[in-house]
């Protein structure tokens, strides 16, 4: 039965599910019926700090449709949490503006609707504290930082090193809150039966979910199912559990009816997560041939009262250029704003720009090409760990993109160039992102007819991981690929770790591969032989992912940008965006394409188009719809072309393959921003740049 | 109130509908149809393109009322006799789709470009694909797709 067939990774295999997405077929969470369905909508703080007195719930449930109106005072008790954001309607205190205080059940979303917004809640409010600024008083070095860095390292003696350097840059860069704005909100059906809980949630990991959820309820796992088949985008923000589905839950457990509930647009700026916004001065020592002597690169940023969370975003300045002196560190202020969490490259994304911008400015300090400036600087060993890389092509990169982009021979003088009513400019950036791999499990099955089954309770939020599975399986099973049918987002599959960190094609292609290994082993002890009832074979990576040994894993690339710049409005485009990536083995070119052209794209709007603004009268975010919280359309990048550089890695796991979801927006602003520096000789060190920023 | 429509060539018919519902919902939560997808609830993002009367709107900015005795063509309407349209046919094939929850409105509004302007320039596919929005793919393979399927009805009158 066993039958030998070209290899499917590499090809472009078309997404196996798009035919049901482009006829309305495919089913996300909102959109499941059970019978004696119910409507939810919640009611938000509207203090960002205080607590609440009173919850007049007895009037709305006397309104027609009404089924249950839900607050601290008359909600189910839940378990305590590591989480505090997740002990929802435990308690009378409110730690943000628009923080879930109540909610409504009712046999129509008008009537839900209709009711919370009469809900009439009496607070008792109190100063509130919303302002990011470094020198906080109660700013603090928090013990770790997300994905469990280290908060501060140092080596060598950076401030002498910098005191003594022929060249200093000494800049200080700012970046907004940005929220992920996935198209599909948050949403939840949470149908409850006996003791057991079913949950159709947008979600970018079930089995994290189901481990979070069920605890809270009281439950073992094994009673909560979550069902997520197709994800509306997530970018972090469906990474870890929210608030949302948890009130679902209650409001379902209260209400004794299966309830809906979907955050609005509006909504998701309060409870979904945001990217926190960042202050942060790099300080770079040369010498005159802009070689780095000292490196300093220190973060403040800001998190709720309810949960530390702690963005990495100097990391990345641990791992990107040699030099023997250095210092990184993080500080963190607990403040009345809602609590930030992963976005897109958290920590990456924000902390390139402002190294990769100061680079730019050492080029200019140096009268170096910027380009050759990051060559100079290119580590043996990763600077901080000393550890070998298992693979690293930043020159590569540089040198391929330079070559497709047209650098060689650009002029760095400047504001010297114009094309009808622009000033126009280039830019250049590297990219970097950390190789993660976690343990997953799952199965594979062969049926008589000859067909397979692949089983595992990952994600497809839109990356094509469903896609390339069907690949990397049928590869291990040395069948075609029409031949393989993977089955992802339910817990009813073997557990699998969630779509974060660009780790879903590592980590789920690892587990995949080993159930099917497992599988044809089993088939050749049977002597090809398939039972009447099918043979199946299951695979748990835990102990290969936690003996693998100590390598700095790390994907790069380098970043080109073009931008026009009017010189009547100062408003700028970005008229060219080129990168050329290298991270590993590519599974599939045409979903890696639009996962690196994706990133890109969100770059480029974070250095043009993304702020959250923070009202602080009022302690919410003021832009808080798509009208106002700007992100690209399809005006807005003309030209944008990704590339990449096949690296063979032994190093990474049996694909060879490095994660691709979240290089492609490192690096992006801080092109795009020296790009405009180029264009018109003004430093833009506080994103996003726009033309108030420019017009002098 | 009640609302009679055609939807996708078949008579429709929804009860006890509130004055202040839109057309949306009534797909969506009523006549089981959720292909058309709600992102935004006020006509910013597009997800929600349906054809009323012929012409492309946000389904989410129309009350259901407004729809009465109306024809409505949706994301599910759009393949026929088994056989999906160019332009779907085009979204899959060119990687146009990726987590799926603005393709149904990207569709509907690039399969009205394409009976207006069998031909259209990249400009003319930007500008009318303008009031969709994206945020997994930079739209560079929605262009693809939309190219594809302009070249394809060319060739099939």
């Amino acid at each position: 039965m066993k039958t030998e067939a070209r290899p499917s990774v590499g090809a472009a295999l078309e997404r196996v599910e798009g035919v049901e997405k482009v006829t309305g077929r495919a089913r996300y969470a909102y959109e499941n019926f059970p019978d004696e369905l119910a409507y939810a909508v919640p009611v938000q703080a509207t203090v960002a700090r205080g607590t609440v007195l009173a919850a007049d719930v007895d009037a709305v449930v006397r309104l027609p449709g009404v089924i249950a109106a839900v607050w601290h005072g008359n909600a189910p008790r839940l378990a305590p949490a590591d989480n505090a954001e997740l002990a929802v309607l435990q308690s009378d205190r409110v730690s943000y503006r628009g923080q879930y205080v109540a909610v409504v059940v009712a046999e129509t979303l008008q009537c839900a609707r209709e009711a919370a917004r009469l809900l009439r809640i009496d607070y008792d409010a109190e100063p509130h504290d919303v302002e990011l600024r470094a020198d906080h008083p109660e700013m603090y070095r928090p013990d770790r930082v997300n994905a469990g860095y280290p908060a501060d390292t140092e080596l060598g003696d950076p401030d002498a090193a910098l005191a003594a350097a022929p060249v200093l840059v000494d800049a200080t860069y700012r970046t907004p809150a940005e929220h992920n704005n996935p198209m599909e909100p948050h949403a939840t059906v949470a149908v409850w039966s006996g003791d057991g809980l079913t949950l159709h949630d947008s979600t970018q990991g079930v089995s994290a979910l189901r481990e979070t959820i069920a605890p809270l309820f009281g439950m073992p796992p094994e009673n909560v199912r979550v069902i997520s088949p197709h994800v509306g985008g997530g970018f972090g923000s469906k990474g870890a559990a929210l608030p949302p589905v948890v009130l679902a839950a209650l409001a379902a457990k209260h209400a004794g009816r299966p309830v809906k509930l979907a955050v609005t647009r509006q909504q998701m700026f309060a409870v979904t997560g945001y990217r926190t916004p960042t202050i942060q001065r790099v300080r770079l020592g040369a010498d005159t041939g802009g070689r780095l002597t000292a490196i300093v690169h220190e973060a403040f940023e800001q998190s709720s009262r309810l949960r530390e969370f702690a963005e990495q975003t100097t990391t990345p300045t641990r791992v990107m250029y040699a030099a023997p002196d250095r210092r990184t560190a993080h500080r963190l202020v607990r403040l009345d704003v809602p609590t930030p969490a992963w976005m897109r490259a958290p920590g990456e994304a924000p902390g390139m720009f402002a190294l990769e911008s100061a680079m730019d400015e050492l080029a200019v300090a140096c009268g170096i090409d910027p380009v050759e400036l990051r060559i100079r600087n290119e580590p043996a060993a990763e600077p901080e760990s000393g550890l070998p890389f298992s693979s690293r092509n930043l020159v590569a990169c540089l040198r391929e993109g330079a070559r497709r982009f047209g650098w060689a021979g650009r002029d760095p003088t400047p504001a010297a160039r114009t094309r009808g009513r622009m000033l126009v400019g280039t830019g250049v950036a590297a990219s970097t992102y950390p190789v993660y791999r976690r343990p997953s499990r799952a199965s594979a099955r062969c049926d008589p007819d000859d067909r397979f089954t692949v089983r595992i309770a990952a994600a497809d939020i839109g990356t094509g991981a469903r896609t390339i599975l069907t690949q990397v399986a049928a590869d291990a099973l040395r069948v075609t690929p029409d031949r393989v049918r993977v089955e992802v987002g339910d817990t009813a599959l073997p557990a699998a770790s969630l779509a974060g960190g660009s780790a879903g094609t590592a980590s789920w292609g690892t587990a995949v591969v080993r159930a099917c290994e497992a599988l044809l082993e089993e088939l050749d002890r049977r002597g090809g032989d398939v039972p009447a009832e099918g043979l199946e074979a299951t695979a748990d990576t835990a102990e290969e992912v936690g003996e693998q040994p100590e390598y700095a894993r790390h994907a790069f690339g380098a970043q080109f940008a073009e931008v026009g710049v009017d010189l009547d409005t100062g408003e700028a485009r970005v008229l060219r965006l080129l990168g050329v990536f290298a991270a590993g083995r590519i599974v599939n070119p045409v979903t890696a394409r639009s996962q690196f052209v994706g990133g890109m794209t969100m770059g480029m709007s974070m250095a043009l188009l993304e702020e959250s603004v923070m009202d602080h009268e009022f302690g919410d975010y003021l832009n808080h719809d798509l009208a106002q919280y700007h992100v690209p359309t399809a005006m807005d990048l003309p030209d944008v072309q990704a590339y990449w550089i096949e690296e063979d890695d032994p190093h990474l796991n049996p694909l060879g393959a490095k994660g691709i979801g979240e290089i492609g927006i490192v690096g992006t602003a801080a092109a795009v921003a020296n790009a405009v520096h180029h264009a018109t000789g003004v430093r833009v060190r506080d994103l996003p740049i726009r033309l108030d920023k420019l017009v002098r | 109130m009640r609302v009679s429509l055609t939807v996708n060539g078949r008579h429709r018919t929804a009860d006890d509908v509130w004055e202040g519902e839109s057309l949306l919902y009534v797909l969506r939560e009523r006549l089981g149809l959720p292909g058309s997808k709600n992102a935004c609830e006020q006509g910013e993002c597009g997800s929600c393109t349906v054809y009323l009367d012929g012409l492309p709107v946000c389904a989410c900015l129309v009350a259901a009322g407004q729809a009465e005795s109306r024809e409505v063509r949706t994301v599910e309407g759009l393949a026929g006799d088994g056989r999906l349209d160019p332009v779907q046919e085009a979204f899959t094939e060119c990687g146009a789709v990726q987590c799926g929850f603005c393709t149904p409105g990207l569709v509907v509004q690039a399969h009205d470009l394409l009976n207006r302007t069998p031909r259209p320039t990249d400009a003319q596919i930007r500008e009318a694909l303008a009031g969709n929005l994206c945020r997994c793919t930079g739209y560079e393979k929605i262009l693809d797709a939309v190219r594809l399927a302009a070249t394809r009805k060319a060739a099939t009158p």
